[in-house]
């Protein structure tokens, strides 16, 4: 059965509660900064920097419509900083000078045409891009007030987990696939003393992340099933509920339903929004229509830089920088 | 009032049929010329397998007889008392379960380090060219080169010591590891074109639930290429299985099993033997045996251990699920486990 169409989104409000009018729609827009202080490491952070004639009718009265208020995230809590950050591949700067918050109880969608950095600066967020050869990073990325690079590499993975454009279900079966990510790591606190843990006790867990991933109900008879026989959405859900069994405080989404069909796209929006409740979520799409479905703010990058960072509907209705305007409209991208 | 879909077609004489191709009558005669090679030289071939598996077939089965599976072979001029091939083919199994027992994880080491870790740089070229070049030396130049290695005396464990304090180098340990050398391409190459085609998306997403590379390797990429594993390992056995110049050099000939004494197990990985490829080659008309009916006999089963070892690559690499578009499930579908 598919999934009920979610809310109209233009008539939503911003889901932030409580933010103060101005603060909330504060960006950092890097393009109108003099060259000279983008150095790495200065960025502003975002929120501190003055918004430069932001209407105040962008964001803060929208329609009366808003969204159902089960779907309100109780408290927004910031749980990573991005601060100035400027990332390279080589000699190429990918990212230049990016500041953005993730916060808890809300979902940052990343926008911007291929090439924009945006993936890149997705993947730098649990030190993902450090496996290639000659990456690079300058500035600061915080998760809950300490440097990412200060944390051990998997233990910081295990915290901001990720999901990927295709669906990758490991060639295990389906309980396996979500154990596989509970299992402690040799060498980590604690593995060394306890055994291998059993399926008993992992099941809750299991379950749990199953549960939480949508994905329980259809699965439930058939946890020893092969992952790889899924359907590709439920696929795509596997890989959600893999990512989510550790717990993790942040979980990042690189366009995770280009793969998949509609039905499967709707069910997926409809989980994003249901879990930006417990786990910070950064989301990079192509799609600007799923942009506007599932996420709060929005950031829009263009060829390294931050163009625009903003509440998604001020983004999409009331864009401040031509660029981001062009795009939004379909101009280029 | 509409016509019924069965009845609804268009005006006669418009249909045009299509032929599936195009016809040669349009073609240049050069291409004809071509095309046509390409008919003789397949048909050829299918003619020339058939004639060799027939020839096997009728010479073999005319000749075997259930007692020759299970009598022992005697180094005797007359033929009805030179006894069977039951040796050979227990050699057979026994040198290709050492070789293999060698060449497996070795390869499956070799194809890891060379697909995942690459470093340094220098050193995974040198052993890229090092295997290749191991796959195309003959194995009677491997075979030469086994004997003077382990005819040193330091290893003299892995064979027998003469009374004189000599080592002669031959036993199905020296033998079988130097035939671990010539099924060790295979399996490297096996595993390792398979490694490469795991999308990075794969790895990465091992990683990024905070596994190590080790983990990864472990239980993500060796269970996804554990297919093409067992065909390269299979392909490696059929290598063994068929080889004679190591058999002739380093197992030393002996029609029996002759252990070299001491442990039981160890005492016969330590004596000679013979294979099924030596027992054919020592009875044909071109060794000193005499016995070409025996050993058109064992070829034949030996040309059917082949063709059963082939048969299992073929199920080992064919994907049971080839309707699925993406190559990773390909490569995937065909696991054991997955039906």
């Amino acid at each position: 059965m598919p999934p009920p169409v979610r809310r109209i989104v233009l008539d939503r409000e911003p889901s932030v509660v409580g933010a103060p009018p101005n603060g909330a729609q504060s960006a950092t827009t890097t393009a109108t900064r003099p060259a000279t202080s983008t150095l790495p490491g200065t960025g502003t952070p975002p929120g501190t920097g003055t918004p430069p004639g932001v209407p105040a009718s962008a964001t803060g009265e929208r329609g009366s419509g808003g969204i159902p208020a089960q779907t309100q995230p109780s408290q927004v809590q910031e749980r990573m900083r991005i601060e100035g950050v400027w990332l390279a591949y080589g000699e190429r700067w990918v990212v230049r000078d990016v500041s953005l918050p993730v916060r808890r109880g809300e979902v940052l969608g990343l926008i911007g045409a291929s090439g924009s950095g945006k993936t890149t600066l997705l993947r730098s967020l649990n030190r993902l891009t450090e496996i290639t050869a000659g990456a690079a990073r300058a500035g600061r990325i915080t998760l809950d007030e300490q440097e990412i690079g200060e944390i051990e590499v998997n233990s910081l993975r295990r915290r901001v987990s990720m999901v990927f454009q295709q669906p990758n279900p490991f060639p295990m079966s389906i309980f396996e696939n979500v154990a596989y990510a509970l299992r402690e790591e040799h060498g980590e606190r604690g593995a060394r003393r306890r055994k291998r843990r059993s399926r008993e006790e992992l099941m809750p867990a299991v379950v749990d992340a199953l549960r939480r991933a949508g994905l329980y109900d259809e699965v439930a008879g058939n946890l020893d099933h092969p992952a790889l026989r899924l359907s590709g959405g439920q696929q795509q859900r596997l890989c959600i509920a893999r990512a989510l069994a550790a717990n993790p405080e942040v979980l990042l989404l690189d366009e995770p339903c280009s793969a998949l069909d509609p039905i499967s796209t709707a069910t997926i929006e409809q989980l994003i929004v249901g879990l930006r409740e417990s786990v910070a979520i950064v989301i990079v799409t192509h799609n600007l229509q799923q942009a506007m479905r599932v996420a709060d703010h929005v950031a829009f990058m263009h060829l390294g830089e931050l163009v625009e960072y903003g509440h998604s509907a001020q983004i999409f209705d009331h864009p401040r920088e031509q660029r981001t305007r062009e795009y939004v409209s379909g101009a280029f991208g | 009032m509409a016509s019924t879909p069965q009845t609804l077609r268009p005006p006669a004489g418009s249909i045009r049929a299509s032929r599936g191709r195009d016809s040669m009558g349009s073609w240049p005669l050069v291409d004809r010329a071509a095309y046509l090679v390409c008919w003789v030289v397949g048909i050829g071939l299918c003619l020339v397998t058939a004639g060799i598996v027939l020839f096997m077939a009728v010479k073999g089965i005319s000749y075997l007889r259930p007692s020759l599976l299970l009598e022992r072979p005697n180094a005797s001029p007359n033929q009805a008392t030179s006894g069977g091939f039951l040796d050979p083919i227990e050699g057979t199994l026994l040198l290709s379960a050492v070789g293999i027992a060698i060449a497996a994880p070795i390869g499956v080491w070799l194809a890891v380090w060379m697909s995942e870790y690459q470093r340094p740089a220098w050193l995974a070229r040198l052993v890229e060219s090092g295997v290749e070049m191991i796959a195309g030396a003959p194995s009677v130049l491997l075979a030469m080169f086994g004997l003077v290695l382990f005819a040193r005396p330091v290893l003299g464990f892995l064979s027998q010591t003469s009374a004189g304090g000599s080592v002669t180098g031959k036993s199905f340990l020296t033998a079988g590891a130097m035939m671990s050398l010539i099924a060790l391409p295979l399996v490297v190459a096996s595993t390792r074109e398979a490694l490469m085609q795991v999308p990075a998306h794969v790895r990465e997403a091992s990683y990024a639930l905070g596994k190590t590379k080790a983990t990864t390797i472990r239980k993500v990429l060796l269970p996804s290429v554990r297919p093409s594993l067992t065909s390269g390992v299979t392909l490696g056995i059929g290598r063994i299985v068929g080889d004679t110049a190591i058999v002739v050099i380093l197992l030393g000939g002996t029609p029996q099993l002759e252990g070299a004494g001491g442990a039981p197990v160890l005492s016969v990985l330590r004596g000679t033997g013979s294979t099924l490829t030596s027992y054919v080659r020592l009875n044909s008309p071109a060794g000193e045996g005499n016995a070409h009916e025996k050993a058109y006999a064992a070829a034949f089963v030996l040309l059917l251990m082949v063709l059963a070892l082939n048969m299992l690559v073929m199920r080992f690499s064919t994907t049971r699920n080839m309707d699925e578009p993406s190559r990773w499930r390909t490569l995937t579908g065909s696991l054991p486990w997955i039906r």
